[in-house]
């Protein structure tokens, strides 16, 4: 099969060629499974371990539909490998034990899975795995809708004629288009709209500062509690905006408040924001910023600013490959600037892990954290509870710049994510205020990390930004991941601007620019506190950035490119950025 | 009818693995996925499973001798794991001893661990042999046709 997933003659048969990664520690049932599913006329590739499905992942993102793995394994934990597919690779995942106890379904679920089946498994589930497949590439196409920056090459991906489903409605490219055009259909599209198309990749929305600001003062003013997308929608008044791409954002935040929320419930809230419950340099674990400092090679960090607040950025992995090409360094690309010492193991709640590296914690080291996100795109999470609680900044820490951030005040909790998303072409430097001071800082973690939020639950490629805890107004964190199908990803792009903390440090630092692109929706740190955030967007186009160097693939590919407050504009960063941030 | 009547043997033998409760469904999956391209499969997955389950039989039965104290969570690891190979070839009654094993382990009772391993090896034993046998006659009676039962 070529790479393109809608590009193969695969899809014309679909679902016979959906191209399966099967992983578990037990030979006998690999070799059950791949039997079985060779049965279902599906192309599969097996894996014992783990560590070796992620590398096979990485090696050709966009070289599976579906991936179906085990909970026990001895290499790594099944939920951990769940939440990295979804986050770089957003795919969905199946998960299966022999155990179905309901705790451990829930945290499947709760860690994106998008099934969780019990062994011994039967043919007859296996059949109907396509059916995630078929399912996330609606909601994708979905979003196309309220798109603005639709990449038609994704629409071209669209096959015309793949109309073999048996059930039914592909979408057709023009029917995508029109939907795209219209503006709060709510499930309609789902039965007309498509013709027969095999699913296309989605476009993504993408979420800008001001919008996110718009979003979440609608928030606010609803009250945390009885948000809902509807009345966030009429609040918003942006004519072009959605319900689905509301509920999409609203599902993300809420996750990226929660997990914040965890995230500082565990940390320790040491100056350094460390996320270390999970091993940050483990090759299958997200580590969002290498502490390492990756800046020597990484871009310029010194020129970074970052935005204190979190930047979130979100990528959606529209393309089909799913991750953020551009964005954060996947674990185990050491993509991220070097970062300080704390990375935080990125704890990523939902599958879609953002990378995020943890905003350096300014207290210990007064490098700047880059954050380097990672979009991989979240799977889809499902409702679960997220633990509310005020988000500790322990976001992950977005982008460290690992320039003189030492001003950046990290406290114990808040730790100022900067996400930089750092590009390698051009990288708006995200602004990031080292010098929150903490007690800013504090109150600003109170605002939800969004982006710390909305990387793990992004189906996009989110990078998350570096919750800048402090940024996010103080918002009910328990955000409910919700529709965990659907990830409207805008491609917009979106600039956060972290005002809030582009406070003298931004000054002080080379503002590294850079515009990233994120795919996906990013969410704006809280806007009243006037952060700057930078979204990133990966799909779209960072025409308006000027990075042109961002790789687009054919299909949205998520690249970040965070734009950066014109006043942080810095051309000269430009080179500086480091490409190993951006998977490209 | 030499050959029909191995065939019945070999189906009697099965149904009675059925009856004893030895095997469950899975069995008669791993029954229908045989064929042409994979005409041994089931004893192939059977030879697969025994391997592993070898492994972790003696994986338990040195984590069940360094006692004081005895590692539970280390034997409920093990143990899951074995339930999860017995699951594979459908050993229903190997399945429920495992269960019960774990239910030892949490509740911290090492004797009950003691006894229900010593009892799960018997059950294992049994059924190995009682396998062996099945198969031994299967292949005496020649190729045999796909299990059909309607799903």
């Amino acid at each position: 099969m070529d790479n393109g997933c809608f590009s193969s003659p695969r899809h014309d048969a679909f679902p016979a060629g959906l191209r399966v990664l099967v992983v578990d520690d037990d030979p006998t049932w690999l070799r059950i499974l791949e039997k079985m599913l060779k049965k279902c006329l599906y192309e599969v590739t097996t894996c014992c371990l783990a560590t070796e499905a992620l590398k096979k992942l990485r090696e050709r993102k966009d070289a599976y539909d579906i991936v179906i793995s085990d909970v026990n394994m001895p290499d790594m934990d099944g939920f951990k490998l769940l939440e990295q597919v979804g986050l770089e690779m957003d795919l969905p995942v199946i998960m299966m034990s022999v155990d179905g106890e309901t705790s451990r379904v829930m945290k499947g679920v709760q860690h994106g899975a998008c099934d969780y089946l019990l062994k011994p498994i039967r043919m007859k589930e296996l059949r109907n795995i396509w059916q995630h497949v078929f399912r996330k590439r609606m909601h994708e196409a979905r979003d196309f809708e309220s798109h603005e920056g639709f990449d038609f090459e994704g629409i071209h991906l669209m096959r015309n004629g793949s109309d073999h489903s048996d059930d039914g409605n592909l979408f057709a490219v023009e029917e995508i288009t029109s939907i795209k055009k219209r503006k709060d259909a709510d499930n309609k599209h789902d039965d007309k709209e498509f013709g027969d198309h095999s699913p296309m990749k989605k476009a993504r929305v993408v979420w800008s500062v001001d919008l996110h600001q718009k979003f979440v003062k609608a928030v606010n003013q609803i009250g945390f509690d009885k948000v809902g997308p509807k009345k966030i929608l009429d609040l918003m008044n942006v004519p072009w905006l959605t319900r689905e791409n509301v509920a999409s954002h609203l599902q993300k935040y809420r996750l990226y408040l929660s997990r914040l929320q965890k995230e500082n419930d565990q940390k320790s809230s040491s100056s350094g924001i460390k996320h270390s419950d999970s091993p940050s340099k483990d090759p299958g674990s997200f580590s969002i910023l290498d502490t390492a400092n990756k800046q020597q090679n990484d871009v310029a960090i010194d020129s970074f600013s970052y935005s204190d607040g979190s930047l979130l950025l979100q990528m959606d992995a529209t393309s089909h490959e799913g991750n953020l090409k551009g964005i954060v360094s996947e674990p185990t690309t050491e993509k991220r600037r070097g970062s300080t010492g704390d990375i935080p193991d990125p704890k990523i709640q939902k599958s879609s892990q953002k990378s995020l590296n943890q905003p350096f914690t300014s207290v210990e080291s007064s490098e700047a954290n880059h954050a380097v996100f990672d979009c991989t795109i979240p799977t889809q999470y499902s409702w679960s509870e997220f633990p509310k609680g005020p988000l500790k900044e322990e976001q992950k820490t977005l982008v460290q710049l690992e320039d003189s951030l030492s001003q950046l005040p990290l406290h114990g909790n808040g730790t100022q994510h900067h996400i930089h998303v750092d590009q390698s072409q051009s990288i708006a430097s995200i602004n990031s205020n080292p010098s929150i001071t903490e007690e800013e800082v504090a109150a600003k973690l109170e605002t939800k990390p969004l982006y710390a939020g909305y990387e793990s639950d992004y189906v996009s490629p989110v990078s998350s930004i570096g919750s800048a805890v402090e940024v996010f107004p103080s918002q009910s964190k328990s955000l409910m991941v919700n529709d965990q199908s659907s990830e409207p990803t805008f491609t917009s792009n979106l600039s956060l601007k972290a005002q809030g903390f582009n406070r003298d440090c931004i000054s002080d630092l080379d503002f590294y620019q850079r515009n990233l692109l994120l795919g996906g929706e990013v969410a704006s740190a809280p806007l009243e506190e006037d952060l700057n955030f930078f979204l990133l967007q990966t799909e779209c186009y960072n025409m308006n950035f000027g990075l042109q160097n961002i790789d687009m693939s054919e299909y949205y590919d998520p690249r970040l490119i965070a734009e950066v407050p014109s006043h942080f504009y810095d051309s000269a960063d430009y080179s500086s950025v480091d490409q190993s941030l951006f998977i490209a | 009818m030499d050959r029909n009547q191995s065939r019945r043997q070999v189906a009697a033998m099965k149904q009675s693995l059925f009856d004893q409760g030895l095997l469950d469904e899975q069995f008669i999956q791993l029954e229908e996925l045989q064929d042409d391209a994979n005409p041994n499969f089931v004893e192939e997955i059977v030879t697969l499973h025994y391997r592993d389950s070898s492994r972790l039989i003696s994986s338990i039965e040195q984590a069940l001798k360094e006692r004081n104290p005895l590692d539970f969570n280390k034997l409920d690891t093990l143990m899951h794991q074995f339930k999860g190979s017995s699951s594979s070839i459908g050993a229903k009654k190997v399945k429920t001893e495992c269960n019960l094993f774990r239910e030892y382990c949490r509740a911290g009772n090492a004797e009950g661990c003691m006894r229900s391993f010593q009892q799960l090896k018997r059950e294992y034993a049994a059924l190995r042999k009682k396998l062996e046998a099945y198969f031994q006659l299967a292949r005496q009676a020649g190729p045999q046709e796909t299990a059909c039962r309607s799903k």
